[in-house]
């Protein structure tokens, strides 16, 4: 990649790319090997009672138009794979969620055999979200909690 | 001379119509559906053989998280089972807060049944709409036992919440709400044009077709199966509070639709009736640790049919081997049936008329060519799977 120093131009093009970020993520949703609680509050977070669009954050399908990949449950031996695919496949800067206590530690399912471990162990994970499932509460704040740190100028 | 050319469409692991992984290829000619070939198993986790490593209470939690959606109806599955190998019946109470949260689950199942697959036939209205009012239903779940999702109300034994006036006063609120709120999606699914359009004639599968597939639960209902373990083989308290077999003979989506939100209302007579004679009795019996050697199959109806387990002991404190056989890869035969012929843009609609369940399905199938039958231990199928997947 060419480097060279920082325009002006070039500045306020950055700065104009972090504004829209910041207001309006699009995130993909990946089932990586979870009981399908997690999926059942991400979705919840959509409907009307949570709304997680007014905070222009927006679920959609194609990991190439994705800013943030939010991954439920433990990875499994068969989407793994997947899980790396669908993350290559994903524009830079792209930052990971990880839902659920499956995602942080393999959960219950810890030490089964067809489970490779936690998210972290095949992506770098960005946000943890704690809970079996947690709340969509829980999950609009750690997707919040991640937006709050994208403010943060990167050191 | 015109060719005609065949293409297979890929679809999934990850796609945006459901939100778990599945793969399939549909192979089309134009827009009709010639072929289907499914692909399962993404989060297969090994839970059957996670359970023989564990003791039979760590076991019950295990079990509830085979599927995040009718999470109550496996841990009640298993702790009717493990109850009869011990000789030991949940008091009746227990029993009958069992089948209230069992109701209560069928509500809430149902209703995101009724929102993902109006959403696949692109009609988001009544997705957000039936989402809004499937919260009434979880705010009674979450009051009940403080989580939303994954209940762990069942203990082996009897359960761990019991329910006072407030909370009755307060169920009975919500089912009202909820009883007003069916009636108007049942006008609407039998009666808007548009969404009738997406549904009649649709996907139909005949009676025998249904038998042959063996298709269980309100999509087999659909097609004039009848069919129901509430009422062919009463478990828990549908002894006492018996329901009505809800079918229809078209055996269409629209049929499957009718059929599910018509069991909605059900499940509100037997709530209220429930709630009206609770038996007064204690809530848990006494479970050894160590269970009995023996085996047991024990039935229970999901919200999306048939969840049937055999469970084995040795006589320690872990299950020696827990079978589960769930409703939904009962289902997926016949979705190879319904596609062939279909329009490619109804294959959502017809996908997601099973209600299908990833989770519960990803199962573990050894197919035995001969007679080189051979018990796989833990350590066996943990290198199986690495060396298969490396």
């Amino acid at each position: 990649m060419e480097t060279s120093l920082p325009t002006p131009w070039q500045q306020a093009l950055d700065k104009l790319r972090d504004w829209a970020r910041i207001n309006s993520p699009w995130a993909i949703h990946y089932n990586s090997g979870s009981c399908n609680g997690c999926d059942i509050e991400i979705l919840a977070t959509l409907t009307p009672r949570y709304d997680i669009e007014r905070f222009g954050i927006k679920l959609q399908g194609s990991p190439r138009h994705a800013d943030v990949l939010i991954c439920t449950g433990p990875v499994t031996r068969q989407s793994r794979d997947r899980l790396l695919r669908i993350y290559e496949q994903m524009p830079d800067p792209k930052f990971v969620v990880a839902v659920g206590s499956c995602g942080i530690s393999g959960g219950a399912f810890r030490g089964c055999y067809n489970i490779v471990g936690d998210i972290s162990a095949v992506i770098p994970v960005n946000v943890y979200i704690p809970g079996c499932p947690p709340r969509p509460e829980a999950i609009i704040y750690g997707v919040v909690q991640l937006l709050e740190t994208l403010k943060k100028p990167v050191a | 001379m015109e060719e005609t050319k065949k293409f297979i469409v890929p679809i999934g692991p990850q796609h945006p119509a459901l939100k778990e992984p599945g793969h399939f290829e549909f192979s089309v000619e134009g827009e009709i559906v010639t072929g289907v070939s499914i692909r399962l198993g993404y989060v297969h986790r090994g839970i059957e053989k996670g359970a023989e490593n564990r003791s039979w209470v760590q076991s019950l939690y295990l079990f509830e998280r085979v599927c995040g959606i009718c999470s109550h109806v496996h841990a009640t599955a298993f702790a009717l089972g493990v109850e009869k190998l011990c000789n030991v019946s949940a008091p009746p109470r227990a029993q009958a807060i069992r089948t209230l949260v069992g109701e209560l689950e069928r509500i809430h199942s149902h209703m995101l049944w009724l929102g993902v697959a109006a959403h696949e036939g692109g009609f988001d209205t009544l997705f957000m709409y039936s989402w809004r009012d499937r919260e009434t239903v979880m705010d009674l779940l979450e009051m009940l036992c403080g989580n939303r999702v994954n209940y762990s109300i069942n203990l082996l034994g009897g359960v761990k919440f019991d329910i006072d006036h407030a909370q009755r006063d307060a169920i009975l609120r919500g089912v009202d709400f909820l009883e007003e709120r069916s009636h108007h999606y049942l006008k609407i699914c039998t009666t808007d044009r548009t969404f009738l359009g997406r549904t009649r004639g649709v996907g139909t599968m005949t009676r025998e077709q249904a038998d042959e597939f063996g298709m269980v639960g309100p999509t087999g209902r659909a097609s004039g199966n009848k069919r129901d373990v509430r009422i062919d083989a009463p478990y828990a308290s549908y002894a006492e509070f018996p329901v009505k077999l809800v079918t229809a003979e078209a055996g269409d989506l629209m049929a499957r639709f009718d059929v599910r939100i018509r069991e909605l209302f059900e499940s509100f007579r037997l709530i209220r009736l429930i709630l009206d004679n609770l038996p007064q009795s204690e809530l848990t019996a006494r479970v050894p640790r160590r269970v009995p050697a023996g085996e047991v199959v024990s039935r229970v109806e999901a919200p999306r049919g048939e969840l049937f387990y055999y469970i084995k002991s040795n006589g320690s404190d872990q299950p020696e081997r827990v079978k589960v056989r769930t409703p939904s890869l009962c289902n997926w035969g016949s979705v190879t049936q319904t596609a062939v012929g279909s329009k490619l843009a109804d294959m959502p609609m017809i996908l997601s008329g099973i209600d299908p369940c990833f989770s519960c399905n990803d199962r573990l199938v050894n197919i035995q060519r001969g007679d080189n039958s051979q018990v796989w231990t833990w350590e066996d199928l943990r290198r199986y799977g690495i060396e298969y997947y490396r």
